[in-house]
């Protein structure tokens, strides 16, 4: 195995264009977790860890940029107050230890179904900046997730950021497992209220192929609030638009019976969360 | 005889550890500081100058015929220094702890996924791995049993000869054709929980030049992996030397022979020092679980709430090998009514071959699965009746006088219902609004699945009791020999016995019994090893009893001598010496005067003495099931308070709270750490753990999902610990490690059936049975 250690970006992407079959490695807490269960043995790995770069994050133009390699403990403790749904998906990330190495880059290039980050940046609308020695390009979120752990890189890209909008309006996550902690979704939501669009985003995770976006859902939920004047009124949703709104995220997921739970419970559970996250976006919002 | 090989310091087991303090102190492990700060020596660390890596082909099926294996390939491959197969073994081809039936190294078929069927040695465990997969095995692959219900129906293949049912027991108490004014029945279904140890199995085996071997190990028992070796590799038991390495956690997983085997016969071939260490996956198919079990029951009580019968079916899946699944049914079905007085009974009990994982020892053996059938029953009951649970529990607990149904006599303190009242008495934990709490405090914890909704309380008891020792006629004894001399200046005494420190604290109680009995401050324990007679296993609750028992016996016999040499050399003055004693490094007088030092009298002498004990012999169950088949009977009592969220099925446990009746605390801080463990592992197999199995394979061999408790799932635990006294045990004590996992789960499970009003029945509970899906 060989083991590459670029210490600038531009060193990086010349390293993976040269080596396309390269795996990246920041954290290491998917990648060796998979070396050590020999799922596969990469003949190169590429790691991340002395690029600078990659563990800073900015504002520009109005946006956050976030470096790929920014890790789940700094996003709590640093951007809390500007991406709030991302920090909650982040706390119930593993243990103190994991949060402390691992990023939300990594979990974009994992792109496991179950990927904690996944839901909370596809509630938001996160843009995803790849990068070769080609040039760089940005992938909407809900365009990056292609199938179960694979996504819209190309073989000489690495992923350099994430862009989002600091939280136009309450956002929430939520993540069910059958442990308290340091557990793999069984199935998780992402939601953020986007205020000033007065639009909807959601995110669903461990519950079908990818990550997925309920937009029927989200429709909805944007169109019982503006017909309602809700927005205005601060008045709480009738009861029959929340269960309509929990069922319709429940019919965008599309579930497997596995280890870790049923199809119908993750079903019955997305509907649950799906009303409890929006909720708690609502109080929110309404106590201002 | 032949020494071992010395191994370098950091990488070989703790020599001696230093204990100060005596009997009921809460003394420290001496090695505590040294695990908390990553130093102290496990059996992974061992080292070895010019040491080779063993690894293990494993079976990829449940079932099949072996047609042919072909070696060549590996064998050339880079490193590699042996490769074996069947055909290897000197020896014995088989082993087990009850009936010899599991192969050292498959041959004619695999009856399990993983079964071992070849070994490589290499210079380097990569190495090693990688040759072991260019192993070539023929399989024909057969059609798994892996339902135990078609086992016992005797339909599907026969595994072994002799047939699929492993053993079956009845017991029949009192009147078989009782009838009662209320009936209720049940049926359970427990999953098969893993000991899930921090320390995977490993070991270091070193060939002592001269055709014999040295093997530095983590196990529960050294003598009898030592007996099972020495008729695998054909060699007399003196040339099986073996020494204990640093063990990380046990919990009967380490009952049976897993890599000492396989590195005894790859280092007697090569002529290399070998280690193997399983990584978690191995470690998986690597050790026996506990049983898994469908258990049907009937309760016949009358309206007054005193229970009339217990009829009751217990089937075990024992999987592919018999372990110790004999003794498991026995345990099963001895206790099977729970710790309550019940007139007439019928238990019958299967535990029966299938291809699935091998089941055998774990922390409760065959009580923890019954219990939970049981205390439910007794729920179900008190809820037909009208009755308080703990009511009609205190109306039937057990007391003196009254017979286990083996027809064996309850004698000494039989606390059942005065543990009870102590767990109804303790003060409940503040309900607090739950929508103001911590996430960490509510079901899902930080995954923020509720913010108070959906949230419901629920309290629960159970009750729970088992064996201490060995039952049924096994002979039980321990052997420790306890040397007094002067060392530097300073009187110090010398424990040494075979017996495993896994964890569970016996290095300080063996010193801290040499402190009380001998008086003296400076005693140190010597690592176990082979060189001493057999301690036992550490299992069954029974080393504090049993080696306690040897060493305390050991103790008085150097005593002694010591006041005989006293005698003789001050001259006894009108006898008076009978009444002399060991205290503050020195002899004592019946006026407290020091008569002499302890270090001007022994001078140069060494008084060292080995003494086996032996505990009152069991008698096995005759066809009625009936005898005194147990030594010492160990009661607790658990309360557990939980919240679940009754929309999305998940559980929090708020609190654990127990009694148990210790006999007298050797350690006190040990008995709370006891207490403390068990109930995580009660509320892990109450709420989550569970080895899955589909058709024989292993769905879930890993700690990415098979979960145990972390800090945020498992509760502070209340407890009252009674020191009542068993008149016939060493200073009246009581085995302590295995009751805190009997009743917590099941009180656990009945706090969920309090909260959600559900008959919950399948163990652990999954968000599905708390959900109408």
């Amino acid at each position: 195995m060989e083991f590459l250690q670029p210490a600038t970006w531009r060193e990086a992407l010349e390293m993976k264009t040269a080596q396309p079959q390269a795996l990246p490695i920041a954290g290491g807490t998917d990648v060796l977790v998979d070396l050590n269960f020999d799922r596969h043995r990469p003949e190169v790995i590429l790691d991340l860890n002395r690029v600078t770069e990659l563990s800073e994050w900015q504002p520009a133009n109005g946006r956050l940029r976030v470096g790929a390699g920014v890790s789940y403990s700094r996003v709590i403790s640093e951007l809390s107050d500007r991406l709030p749904g991302l920090a909650l998906a982040s706390r119930s990330v593993g243990s103190p230890q994991i949060r402390n190495r691992g990023t939300v880059g990594g979990n974009l290039g994992s792109a496991s179904p179950a990927g904690d980050a996944h839901p909370a940046l596809l509630a938001t609308r996160a843009s995803i900046e790849v990068s070769s020695v080609r040039g760089s390009r940005e992938i909407p979120v809900d365009e990056f997730f292609l199938g179960p752990k694979r996504n819209a890189l190309k073989p000489d890209e690495l992923i350099a950021a994430f862009w989002l909008r600091p939280a136009p309006g309450p956002q929430q996550f939520a993540k069910v497992g059958t442990r308290n902690a340091m557990v793999i979704a069984v199935c998780s939501f992402g939601l953020a209220l986007d205020v000033e669009q007065q639009t909807v985003g959601t995110g669903i995770g461990s519950a079908g192929p990818i990550p997925l976006r309920a937009g029927e859902a989200e429709r909805f939920l944007a169109e019982a609030l503006a017909d309602g004047n809700h927005w205005r009124s601060g008045q709480p949703l009738p009861q029959s638009a929340r269960e309509r709104f929990g069922e319709l995220v429940a019919q965008a997921a599309r579930p497997i019976d596995d280890v870790r739970g049923t199809a119908a419970f993750r079903r019955r559970a997305l509907a649950v969360l799906a009303r409890r996250t929006f909720a708690w976006a609502w109080q929110e919002y309404t106590a201002g | 005889m032949i020494e071992a090989r010395p191994l370098p310091t950091r990488q070989r087991p703790v020599a001696q550890s230093a204990i100060t303090g005596g009997i009921g102190e809460s003394v420290k492990r001496p090695e505590g500081v040294l695990k908390v700060s990553g130093d102290f020596p496990y059996s992974s660390d061992l080292w070895a100058e010019g040491m080779l890596w063993g690894s293990t082909l494993r079976s990829p099926h449940p079932y099949a015929r072996i047609r042919a294996i072909d070696t060549t390939q590996a064998a050339a491959m880079p490193g590699v220094h042996s490769v074996l197969t069947h055909a290897d073994l000197p020896g014995r081809k088989v082993y087990g702890l009850e009936i010899a039936d599991q192969p050292v190294l498959a041959f004619d078929c695999v009856r399990y996924q993983g079964e071992a069927v070849a070994l490589v040695a290499a210079e380097h465990p990569e190495q090693a791995r990688r040759a072991a997969a260019k192993v070539r095995v023929d399989y024909e692959v057969l059609e798994p049993l892996s339902d135990p219900e078609l086992a016992i129906s005797g339909e599907g293949p026969s595994l072994h000869e002799g047939g699929n049912i492993l053993r079956r027991l009845r017991i029949e108490h009192g009147d078989q054709n009782a009838r009662a004014e209320v009936v209720v029945s049940g049926e359970y279904v427990i999953g098969m929980q893993d000991q899930a140890p921090l320390g995977p199995e490993s070991g270091l085996a070193v060939p002592d030049g001269e055709g014999g071997v040295d093997l530095y190990i983590a196990t529960q028992w050294l003598h009898v992996d030592r007996d099972q070796l020495a008729a695998v590799l054909a060699l007399p038991p003196e040339r099986v030397r073996l020494t204990l390495a640093g063990v990380g956690g046990a919990f009967g997983g380490r009952e049976d022979l897993s890599m000492q085997a396989h590195a005894c016969l790859l280092a007697l071939r090569t002529g290399r020092p070998v280690k193997i260490v399983y990584g978690r996956q191995e470690s998986f198919v690597g050790h026996v679980h506990r049983h898994p079990g469908r258990l049907r029951y009937e309760h016949g009580a009358d309206r007054n709430g005193r229970l009339v019968y217990v009829k009751a079916s217990i089937v075990l899946d024992g999987g592919a090998y018999a372990s110790s699944s004999t003794a498991v049914i026995s345990n099963a079905c001895s206790f099977a009514s729970g710790p309550y007085a019940v007139p007439n009974a019928t238990i019958e009990g299967w535990v029966v071959y299938t291809n699935n994982p091998p089941c055998g020892a774990m922390r409760g053996f065959g009580s923890v699965q019954n219990c939970f059938a049981h205390e439910a029953q007794m729920d179900k009951l008190a809820q037909a009746l009208g009755l308080d649970p703990v009511e009609l529990r205190l109306r039937n607990a057990f007391q003196t006088g009254d017979t286990l149904v083996t027809g064996q006599p309850l004698e000494g303190p039989i606390p059942v219902a005065e543990l009870l009242q102590r767990v109804l008495s303790m003060p409940l934990p503040e309900t607090a609004d739950a929508s103001r709490r911590d996430l960490r405090e509510l079901p899902g914890g930080v995954s923020n699945t509720t913010h108070g909704e959906g949230v419901r309380r629920g309290v629960g008891y159970a009750a729970g009791f088992k064996n201490v020792g060995y039952s049924e006629g096994f002979p039980d004894y321990s052997t420790a020999r306890v040397t007094l001399r002067v060392v530097e200046g300073r009187a110090q005494a010398e424990v040494h016995t075979a017996s495993a420190e896994v964890g569970q604290g016996l290095v300080t109680i063996q010193g801290q019994i040499a402190h009380t009995e001998l008086g003296v401050s400076q005693v140190v324990v010597l690592n176990a090893d082979t060189r001493v007679g057999s301690g036992g296993s550490s299992s069954a609750s029974r080393q504090t009893y049993i080696t306690g028992g040897a060493v305390k016996t050991a103790c008085e016999a150097v005593r002694q001598r010591v006041l005989e040499m006293a005698r003789s050399e001050l001259g006894d003055q009108a006898g008076s010496g009978e009444n002399w004693r060991l205290a503050d490094d020195s002899l004592i007088d019946t006026s407290g005067r020091t008569v002499i030092d302890l270090v001007t009298l022994l001078g140069d002498e060494v008084v060292s003495e080995e003494r086996e004990y032996r505990p009152r012999p069991t008698e096995p169950l005759d066809e009625r099931g009936q005898g005194k088949a147990h030594l010492q009977l160990a009661f607790a009592a658990h309360r557990a308070v939980v919240d679940v969220d009754v929309e999305l099925g998940l559980v929090h446990v708020v609190e654990l709270a127990t009694a148990q009746d210790v006999g007298k605390a050797i350690n006190p801080l040990a008995v709370e750490g006891q207490l403390e463990g068990g109930a995580a592992q009660g509320l892990g197999l109450a709420i989550m753990e569970q080895v899955l199995v589909k058709d024989g394979k292993i769905m879930n061999p890993s700690f990415t999902d098979y979960l145990i408790p972390t800090i945020l799932d498992m509760p502070p635990v209340r407890m009252e610990v009674l020191e009542l006294g068993d008149p016939r045990s060493p200073y009246g004590l009581k085995g302590v490690g295995e009751p805190p996992a009997i009743s917590s789960g099941p009180a656990v499970l009945a706090a969920i059936r309090a909260a959600t009003g559900r008959e919950v029945s399948h163990v652990p509970v999954r968000p599905d049975d708390l959900l109408d899906l």
